[in-house]
Formats: structure tokens, sequence, C-alpha cells
């Protein structure tokens, strides 16, 4: 009986697939916190010009479809501006290009959710770190922003998991992850709504135990006053 | 740079080092909107001196201390400290912080780091001390201001002593004046006179310092000088004995009135 039910499995490389879903999303999310966190900083800053580009940066790019992003890291990027990322084969190329776009996209939400963190932060911090001589980069990074991660770490376990489930769209480009092989099992197998199932359990099991895990973290770290 | 003389009216001074200034504001002012908080302050606080800022609420007496290390940006007029103008932002804004102290109405202790971290993290990171050094010297401080048992609690969980260890941690710098914001406003009553204490033996130490308070005590026992503002202004400035039992001015008058005799 068993057998006979997941006889469509055969042939398909489910792991694989979702091994290079978990890649992305390490990779993006990795990139993504970095980036985000500058993007704060910038926001956070003294200097007017840094200010606006990061608010420029936030309010475009958050805007424009998830989609949108991707497809022209590829065709833009890749196709007409010849940005390649240093790989040659067009697999890794475009596993590349897709972590490119998910990092730009994902890090406009993380610096949001940042600067949420950084207003729970009183002033009173800020104004005595700078009192014993804290430049402003030290500020931010010693006193203001550890504070501010710890108060978000909630919020930023839901850009993760977005991120998570965001992945799928690199199948746009041709990344083969797990979307891009549900696609492939769906247009071949009969057992579409046994496909989708597992395709949905298979982000459950990434994305559940994330968001708990830093739900613990998030009641773990958080600062008392 | 020469100390300007004559921009002080003190009279009856006893502060040692007559023309050694250590912090000249001259003609400064600083505007909140239409409020004029800070008109034409001229003050000269010379090194070793003590200084207590006195009046009602509103009178600009925090802005004034806060003005000094340049938490507040002035709208016009010079402030200098040790003979160097004050920097506008930047890295020697930060260098000429580190030499002034300041002491909060709140305390501010950084609320992610212990007792001992607080007080050795300027030390580490301006002061470039490794950090043996700094922890042996924040221990020394911790001890001078009585909460040694506390050095490895989060601020949060201290009851009581957090101003004290505000102060170890500017202290820590080894500051050449240190600003205290009505520090024992925000004080269980019972806590009012540690850190008075610790004060005031800071005082006999030679340390020169501008308190803005409504300690009246503090005031005539271990001041050189006060300054009483309002509106904006400093309409009296005077020795303690001076300014308690003979104010000259109304306004001082009608200050005095409403909070000695009650």
């Amino acid at each position: 009986m068993r057998e006979t039910v997941f006889d469509f499995l055969e042939g398909y490389d489910l792991l694989g697939a979702f091994w290079v879903t978990v890649q992305l999303t390490l990779y993006s999310a990795v990139g993504s916190l970095i980036w985000g966190t500058l993007l704060a900083a910038m926001r956070a800053s003294p200097v007017p010009l840094m200010r606006g580009f990061g608010a420029g940066y936030v309010n475009v790019v958050r805007n424009i479809p998830l989609t949108v992003i991707i497809v022209f890291t590829s065709l833009g990027l890749f196709q007409t501006l010849g940005v390649s990322l240093g790989a040659d084969d067009f697999g890794t190329i475009n596993f590349r290009l897709a972590v490119l776009g998910l990092i730009a996209y994902t890090s406009a939400f993380v610096c949001e959710a940042l600067r949420s963190g950084i207003n729970t932060v009183p002033v009173g911090q800020s104004e005595a770190a700078r009192a014993i001589g804290l430049s402003f980069p030290q500020v931010l990074s010693l006193i203001v922003l550890p504070q501010a991660f710890r108060s978000v770490v909630g919020p930023l376990a839901n850009v993760l998991i977005a991120l998570t489930k965001n992945t799928t769209v690199a199948a746009a480009i041709g990344v083969a992850e797990a979307a891009t092989l549900m696609r492939e099992m769906i247009e071949n197998e009969a057992q579409l709504i046994l496909i989708s199932a597992l395709f949905a359990f298979g982000f459950i099991c990434l994305t559940l135990p994330t968001g708990l895990f830093l739900g613990w973290v998030s009641k773990k770290v958080a600062v008392r006053r | 740079m020469k100390p300007m003389s004559g921009v002080a009216v003190t009279k009856g001074n006893t502060a040692p080092g007559t023309d050694d200034a250590l912090v000249v504001l001259k003609n400064v002012n600083k505007h909140f909107g239409a409020l004029h908080v800070l008109q034409d302050i001229d003050l000269t606080i010379r090194r070793g001196e003590v200084v207590v800022v006195i009046g009602p609420s509103g009178s600009g007496k925090s802005t004034l201390c806060r003005a000094i290390n340049r938490l507040e940006a002035i709208d016009s007029g010079e402030i200098a400290i040790d003979g160097r103008p004050l920097p506008a932002e930047g890295r020697e804004l930060a260098a000429l912080r580190a030499d002034v102290g300041m002491v909060f109405q709140s305390f501010n202790l950084f609320a992610h780091k212990t007792v001992l971290q607080n007080v050795t993290l300027g030390q580490i990171k301006v002061r470039k001390k490794d950090k043996k050094e700094a922890e042996d010297r924040a221990r020394a401080l911790l001890e001078r201001v009585g909460v040694t048992t506390q050095a490895d609690k989060y601020p949060a969980q201290l009851s009581g002593g957090q101003q004290r260890v505000a102060i170890a941690r500017a202290l820590a710098m080894e500051p050449k004046v240190m600003l205290f914001d009505e520090p024992t406003s925000a004080l269980d009553p019972e806590m009012i006179n540690e850190v008075l204490e610790v004060m005031q033996q800071l005082a006999r130490d030679g340390m020169t310092m501008v308190v803005v308070t409504h300690e009246m005590g503090f005031a005539r026992s271990a001041a050189n000088r006060v300054v009483f503002m309002s509106d904006g202004r400093i309409v009296e400035e005077t020795t303690p004995d001076e300014f308690f039992t003979n104010p000259r001015s109304d306004r001082a008058k009608d200050f005095l009135s409403k909070i000695l005799h009650h």
C-alpha cells in the first residue's frame, strides 16, 4: 500500500531540492541581515545624505514585487549587463543572482524591523554613550543596535519565515529549488493534491522550528529596563 | 589660551586657582521653538570649583548643563572647555566629551551591560585601556561609591545604587569636570543621601563640578558658588551663604521662600 501511494516520488531528488531552498535561505538571511543593518545604521545616522539614501532604498525596494526583482537580476544584470557574479555555469549563476535579489529585497524589511527596534531604545542610552566619548559608530554598534536587536528578534523571525517562503520565487529564473521541482512533478505526475501537500509540509518543517526557536531566543535575550 | 577675566561676576569666591578657567560660556543663546531657554548666558567655572545651579522648573538649568557637553546644541555664543572651543559633531567632539563626565537624572545605565561593564566600557573603547586594567579601576571606583557587591548585576536588577554606578562610570573616564543634571531627583528618599555623600566627597577631593539640583543642603555645604536661573537667564551668581541669607533679586527671594518655608 505504502509503496503504491508514494511511487510517484521515484526519480525525483526531493531532499536535494529542499537543500537548495535551505541554502538560498541561509545565504540570503546572512546577506540581508548585514545589508539591512547597514541600511538601518544609515537611516539612524546624522548625515542627511546617508539618511536619504537609506530611506530611498527601502521605499523603492520594498514596493517592487519580488518576482520583478528576481527576473531583473537575470534579464537585466546577467543577460544585459553581463554580471555573472564570478560563476561559469548557468546553475551557479542563477543561484547567486537569486541570492542577490533576495538580499536586496529582504534587507529592506530587516532595516525597517531594526529601525522599530532602535526606536524602543530610550534616548538616554545613546546620550549616556555619547557623554562618555563614544563616537557615532560606537554608540550605534555598542549600545543602540545590541539593544535594538534584542527587542526585534520576533519581527526578524517573521522576516526570516517570509524569506524562506520567498525563495520559491527563484524558480522564476530556473534555480533548482523546491518550487521548481514541484512544478516539474505536477506536470509529470497525477497525484496533484499529494504533491502540493508534500511541499507545503516540507516548508512547514523548515519554518515552524525557526519560529519556535526564535520565539524562545526573543524571550531569552530581552533587555530588562 | 588666556581665561577671560571679568566675565564672571563672582564675589567673595573661595575657589582655588582664581584665574584658571576650565569651562567658559560666553553670550550663549538657545531656543526650543519659540521658547528662549538660554538667554545671553555668561558663566565661567574654574578648576576645582563646585558650582550649583538652582532655579524653578523650566528655567533652563538642565539645558545649560547639557549644553556644556553639547548634548544640546546652542544657537549662538561660545562654549570652551579647558581653552578649547566646543567642536561640532564628530571625533573631536567625542574626544572632548570623554573629558567631561555627565550624570543624568534618570541614570541611563547601559541596560544590556552589567554594572562592571558599564564602568569599563568607556575606558576600553575610548581610553583604549586593556580589559584587566579597566576592570581593576572599575572595581576601585565601585568600592569608592559603595556598590562593590553589585558588580555583576544588570542595571534592572539593582535596587538602589544606580546613580552611584553612573557616577563611577563617569569618573572612570578621569574627567576634567563633572556635570550633574538633577542627580537625586529620580531617587527614593533614602537613596538621596548616599548619592549626596559621594558628591560631597568628590567636591572635597577637588573635582570641578557643575551641579543642577534642588538639594539646598548640598548647595550650602559643598558649593563654592550658587548660580540662580530663572526664565533662561542667570539672575544671581554668588556664594551660597550670601544667596541663602541675603538674596538680592525678587525672583530669588520668591523662589527661596517657596522652597525653604514650609
